[in-house]
């Protein structure tokens, strides 16, 4: 088959912005609850700006994975109950490229976009300027990590009917080596060293999860949404 | 021919009968082993130069840490053999083996407390091992949890041997990960870089604790494997037979 590589990533790609497109209000959450949480950090802890700028890259980064799952939960759970999700997977089509694209439309409709607000947050958390360039890098790698290694989580839990919390206790644990080196990123370029290390172990986990993950989430799919 | 045993494996009820013969002997083993280590470490081996009698506790903490790794890569394992070779026994033993795992580590994380009191005045540091230990705790709970959450037996045993395995893949690049953070951060007034080589006198009774505490596991694993079995098997008719004999069946 000539377009067997490609086979289904741009239709499911298109299909699923186009769903998103439609639900704007419903895509606009993440954002909307990433600017939100900010907004508590300055009340509950200091609003003094040297205090602020210590933490800042840390909770920058914890909202944004708190953000990705609240979000992630509802990347097959629609199609599994319209049954697309079962239409796709009798289809003759290798399973992982169509799920690879729903996955990229997933980063493109919560990951990117929080990327692009988190300037914003680090403007109200007082960031030091040095921090913006590699906050931005990191988190549009790191949150990329988030949406594919979400999905195998939101696969695993998408026939039950409280996944949500569930999903967050098996991901978790598996988003630590990404928050800590997304964090050592932006606090290497504050502390003026050089921070493309950090940034290039990042570069690795997105390489092994892009590689990786869309066989764990076909593999699971195949075994829950059957159940 | 050659793959006979392998088959007769996937059979619960082999297995059980099987188990049923050697279970008390390798009981007695574990048993006596884990009392030789024990009276050993605790009694006869000599007094810590600098930490005294609480070092003792390495005998419980050491082989209880060392399970709790092992035990998470024996769970994958027989998840892996359940999803390729379809074998409902290897399911049932990574169901038997997450909460036993689940345990180990816990001990290993409250006896490292306990340790870590009179060691460096505090029960709790964010150390990179304790930290991994605490992350493989929440493995360990998450497998447990994504189980327990599905009301079908075969959705359930997949679904966590699917979790298993890319909890394997994660486990390695978490420890480098959480070891490269520590580094980072280590505070100067904890050093505990290369621990002086122990003694052969001390080092001798953790050996044994360790072979003690494989052998236990081996016990604790298949005791919850054979009631995992009598579970899921219940409605078959030598279950039946094996709960309730009747006379003349």
């Amino acid at each position: 088959m000539p377009q067997s590589t490609n086979s289904g990533f741009s239709a499911w790609l298109k299909r699923d912005l186009l769903l998103a497109y439609r639900r704007r209000g419903e895509a606009a959450s993440p954002l909307i609850f990433f600017v939100m949480v900010s907004t508590l950090i300055p009340l509950v802890l200091t609003p003094e700006p040297t205090r602020l700028a210590m933490v800042a890259a840390g909770l920058i980064w914890i909202m944004a994975l708190l953000a990705t799952l609240l979000s992630v939960e509802g990347l097959f759970a629609s199609d599994y109950q319209d049954g697309s999700l079962e239409q796709l997977l009798i289809s003759p089509q290798l399973l992982p490229m169509p799920l690879l694209g729903k996955i990229t439309a997933h980063w493109l409709t919560t990951g990117l976009p929080l990327t692009l607000a988190s300037p914003l947050l680090g403007l109200m958390l007082s960031l030091p300027t040095s921090g913006y360039l590699p906050m931005l890098c990191s988190l549009a790698l790191g949150t990329a990590c988030f949406s594919l290694t979400g999905a195998v989580g939101a696969a695993l839990t998408v026939s039950l009917r409280k996944g949500g919390l569930l999903l967050s206790l098996l991901v978790m644990p598996l988003y630590m080596p990404v928050i800590i080196f997304g964090t050592a990123t932006i606090s290497y370029a504050i502390d003026g060293l050089n921070w493309l290390p950090p940034l290039a172990v990042l570069g690795a986990l997105f390489a092994a999860s892009v590689a990786l993950c869309p066989l764990a989430v076909a593999g699971a799919l195949r075994v829950t949404s059957a159940h | 021919m050659s793959w006979q045993w392998f088959h007769r494996l996937g059979s619960p009820r082999w297995f059980y009968q099987t188990s049923t013969r050697w279970l008390p002997l390798l009981a007695l083993i574990a048993a006596a082993v884990l009392i030789t280590g024990l009276v050993w470490g605790l009694a006869v081996a000599p007094e810590d130069a600098k930490q005294g009698n609480s070092f003792r506790i390495i005998y419980i903490h050491v082989p209880a840490s060392f399970l709790a790794l092992a035990g998470y890569y024996i769970m994958a394992i027989a998840g892996a053999v359940g999803l390729i070779w379809k074998m409902k026994l290897s399911f049932m033993v990574m169901k038997s083996a997450a909460p036993i795992g689940a345990a180990l580590t816990f001990i290993a994380l409250f006896t490292g407390a306990i340790w870590g009191k009179p060691t460096w005045g505090t029960y709790w540091v964010w150390d990179a091992r304790i930290t991994s230990m605490l992350i493989l705790l929440f493995l360990y709970l998450g497998v447990m949890a994504l189980q327990y959450a599905y009301h079908s037996g075969d959705a359930a045993s997949k679904a966590g041997a699917i979790l298993a395995l890319v909890g394997t893949v994660n486990i390695p690049i978490i420890y480098k990960s959480v070891d490269w953070w520590y580094t980072l951060h280590q505070p100067a007034t904890i050093k505990f870089t290369s621990a002086p080589s122990m003694h052969i006198d001390m080092f001798l009774p953790l050996l044994v604790m360790i072979v003690g505490f494989y052998l236990f596991y081996a016990v604790a694993l298949i005791l919850h494997t054979r009631s995992e079995i009598l579970r899921r098997e219940r409605k078959t008719a030598w279950v039946r037979e094996l709960v309730e004999p009747r006379a003349g069946v």
